[in-house]
């Protein structure tokens, strides 16, 4: 993705897992089993796989709100095994993250709530003025800036959550489940804008259980079982036996 | 931005626990008064020792006509008894404590007497000869007392050496038996006040774990989510010390300077002046619990 001759030493790799282990203090089992991926830079990876499979842990690990048991996580050049925690906050700062639930505040209008994340990062108030006004044209909500979240439809209110996300346009986006609590018609939606983003240069991982999505898309499909990768697959579909 | 947005938070965490708040900022109150009436009782007895202290004398009585005292079996103080007293007090190593000596003689003595006993019915029977003749010894330091004391006590002719800074002990006894009650209950109103302002931040964090939470996806740093929180606190125990330093400011004016000022004049008071001096130590002390209390909940409660 680089617009000149990349340096050698250039990290590709915005997501490098090595080996990862994670096991939560009281599961018998891992959540994560010895597993090893490199995301690229710019890349758009479905992360697919039943119900506790990992899915989670995955980009919980990513946000460095767990640490591997084993293994190493690289995100963004830093080693998160090893970057202490005053640093964190900088490094979330570079990955926006959805969530199925949306996770709105709901006494603050769709514009403050975007302006959130931006305030609570110290960004000055003409930077906010802009900023967040353009993303919300971006992501369709021009114009309904004074709502409230319960106002919305569903659909909106995930954009919503991506306007927060993107606004300090992060090199990262995670999506967890974006479309679970969206009809087909609304999470196309959705995916057309999370494509759109990722066509800006924003590496985009998404974790679904939508096969209908996926197999439409035709990206990059990662797929974990019990905490294994059990597939890694360029331009894949949600299920391996299809 | 920031400031306003910080400024707006507390706000919100304020009004949202309304009842929490204030009982913070009266556990803080009351809590502050003690520990402000405390100081307050140190400064009255520092006044009383730094107006009295600089009256008052070591007083060398010797041996008048019969006293049942061993150091007075040879009956009155003689003339060479008095000089070698007089010496004794003379002598370079105790000189330099002593800034003057008077001689009170057994008249002079008795003038004092009359006028101090004029409408005692006990007194008439009293004459010059039943007085003490004294020095009376002003100490350069009032807490010297002592090297006088071992200088002239158990002399021939030496009756007693009387420190007057003793008749003060059982009033400063009384005054430093309140402080420490005040001090105690103090100590245990702190206790709850510093329990209670952690129970509110924790109320207050949990009520805000939605937007916490979402500071920190977005990356606010950590000092940024707590400060609302550790602010509030702050805010609510500085409210408690301003009650406080208030509610002293009125009981010096009121109940001191005007009433016990007024009636009983010859004591010197603390002032409201005094309460001024003592207003931002209250105010540290409130922000110190709050700090500590925040301090133990905060990293519990919104760790990153």
């Amino acid at each position: 993705m680089c617009l000149i001759p990349c340096p050698r030493d250039w990290p590709r790799a915005v997501i490098r897992f090595e080996n990862v282990t994670k096991v939560y203090a009281r599961g018998a089992r891992p959540a994560l089993d010895q597993v090893s991926l490199e995301v690229e830079r710019g890349e758009f990876v479905f992360l697919v796989g039943a119900s506790g499979s990992g899915k989670s842990t995955f980009l919980r690990l990513v946000l460095r709100e767990e640490r591997p048991s084993a293994g190493k996580v690289f995100v963004a050049g830093k080693d998160l095994t090893t970057l202490s925690s005053w640093k964190v906050p900088h490094l979330r700062r570079q990955i926006g993250a959805v969530f199925q639930d949306f996770r709105l505040l709901p006494n603050k209008t769709v514009f403050e709530n975007v302006a959130f994340a931006l305030q609570v990062i110290g960004k000055p108030r003409h930077h906010i003025l802009t900023t967040v006004p353009d993303t919300l044209e971006m992501v369709g909500l021009a114009g309904k800036e004074k709502r409230r979240p319960h106002e919305l439809s569903g659909g909106e209110q995930q954009r919503v959550a991506i306007a927060r996300a993107f606004v300090n346009r992060p090199s990262i986006l995670l999506a967890d489940e974006p479309t679970g609590n969206l009809d087909p018609t609304t999470s196309l939606g959705i995916m057309r804008l999370l494509d759109r983003i990722n066509r800006t240069g924003t590496t985009v991982v998404m974790a679904t259980h939508d096969d209908e999505i996926v197999d439409q898309m035709r990206k990059r499909v990662i797929e974990l079982s019990s905490g294994e990768l059990v597939r890694d697959q360029s331009r894949g579909v949600y299920g391996s036996a299809r | 931005m920031r400031l306003q947005f910080i400024l707006s938070e507390i706000g919100i965490g304020l009004r949202r626990n309304l009842s929490m708040t204030i009982s913070v900022v009266l556990v803080t109150f009351v809590s502050l008064t003690f520990v402000g009436a405390a100081a307050l009782l140190q400064m009255q007895i520092g006044a009383m020792k730094d107006s009295w202290y600089d009256k008052v004398e070591v007083s060398v009585f010797l041996c008048p006509r019969d006293s049942q005292k061993p150091t007075c079996a040879g009956g009155e103080v003689t003339d060479d008894q008095k000089a070698a007293a007089k010496a004794a007090l003379d002598a370079p190593d105790v000189k330099p404590y002593i800034q003057t000596v008077y001689f009170e003689s057994k008249d002079e003595a008795f003038t004092a007497f009359q006028k101090q006993f004029k409408d005692q019915w006990w007194a008439a029977e009293t004459t010059a000869a039943d007085m003490n003749s004294s020095y009376r010894i002003k100490l350069s330091d009032p807490t010297k007392y002592q090297v006088v004391a071992d200088v002239l006590s158990g002399r021939q002719g030496v009756e007693e050496v009387q420190d007057q800074r003793r008749l003060f002990d059982s009033l400063f006894l009384v005054l430093n038996r309140a402080t420490l009650l005040s001090v105690g209950l103090a100590a245990v109103m702190l206790l709850a006040a510093v329990l209670l302002i952690t129970t509110t931040i924790r109320l207050s964090a949990m009520s805000r774990r939605r937007e916490t939470g979402i500071m920190r996806l977005v990356g606010a740093s950590n000092l940024f989510i707590q400060l609302p929180f550790m602010l509030e606190g702050a805010l609510a125990a500085t409210l408690g010390a301003g009650l406080a330093v208030g509610g002293i400011w009125l009981g010096v004016k009121y109940l001191v300077t005007d009433w016990l000022g007024s009636s009983i004049s010859w004591i010197p008071y603390v002032t409201t002046a005094d309460v001024w001096t003592i207003a931002p130590f209250l105010v540290v002390v409130a922000i110190g619990l709050a700090a500590v209390s925040s301090l133990v909940t905060l990293s519990r409660y919104t760790k990153v």
